[in-house]
């Protein structure tokens, strides 16, 4: 299967649900900065991989196809389901590549320069992330 | 209260970003995988560089490998509670935060501590 970009589903995403995905992601940054300071960086260091946008974004998947059958004429369906549980099941992959960007970022960070390591860690997590997708497609 | 705008904002600013990305990218399996993105890690990690220095933000992405195991357990079980629970995607995701931070709260107690 190909991965490809449709364009239109940022118009299908209405304003408000943007709004709450920059609110959540604002405040959960802004609490793990105060946890963090409270508690000390290992501790706080847990929330870095809080799922904050998952939740939101499964409820969204779900909206979206329930909203897509409804406009084809069919009201009970569970394919809304079925496609966050897809959702989930890529994101549960995506935290092998979650979890090298942070091992990635513990490694090199006092070594090497801020950024470098950042951008770095990025990019396993990006290549790491689709390597496993496409493995786990082919079997 | 300067430091708090900031953070907010590059919090927001990143983690709306990636769930662009997400939403624009099929199949959703693929897309899902950005559910999973290092958005908080990637703008609390550029404060705390800056602010608090570097070791202090490397002892931070340690403990963050917890974070991201917890997570794995607690998207394998969104998946079963919304395909063999029923659940819908809110209830299920909600509930198993809980779960999250239990785990972990628990790889925290059991090796980092």
């Amino acid at each position: 299967m190909r991965i490809k970009a449709d364009l239109s589903a940022i118009r299908k995403t209405k304003w408000y649900e943007y709004v709450v995905r920059f609110v959540l992601g604002g405040a959960i940054t802004v609490v793990t900065g105060l946890i963090a300071e409270h508690f000390g960086p290992v501790f706080g260091g847990l929330f870095l991989a809080f799922p904050v946008i998952f939740p939101a974004s499964a409820t969204l998947v779900e909206k979206h196809e329930r909203e897509k059958k409804l406009r084809a004429g069919i009201s009970q369906t569970i394919r809304g389901r079925q496609a966050a549980a897809l959702d989930a099941r890529g994101a549960a992959l995506g935290t092998v590549g979650l979890a090298s960007f942070a091992f990635i970022v513990w490694k090199l960070l006092p070594r090497l320069d801020g950024p470098l390591t950042l951008f770095t860690a990025l990019t396993t997590w990006v290549t790491l992330s689709v390597l496993i997708w496409r493995l786990r497609k082919t079997r | 209260m300067k430091e708090i705008i900031y953070r907010f904002v590059a919090g927001g600013l990143i983690v709306t970003l990636f769930a662009v990305v997400g939403d624009v990218l099929k199949p959703k399996s693929f897309a899902g995988l950005f559910g999973a993105a290092p958005s908080v890690a990637l703008a609390t990690l550029s404060l705390a560089i800056l602010s608090n220095g570097k070791l202090y933000a490397a002892l931070e992405a340690r403990s963050m490998i917890a974070g991201a195991v917890a997570f794995l357990f607690y998207a394998s079980v969104c998946v079963g509670l919304m395909q063999k629970g029923r659940l819908h995607a809110a209830l299920a995701t909600v509930l198993g935060l809980g779960l999250w931070l239990f785990c972990a709260i628990g790889v925290w107690l059991a090796v980092l501590r």
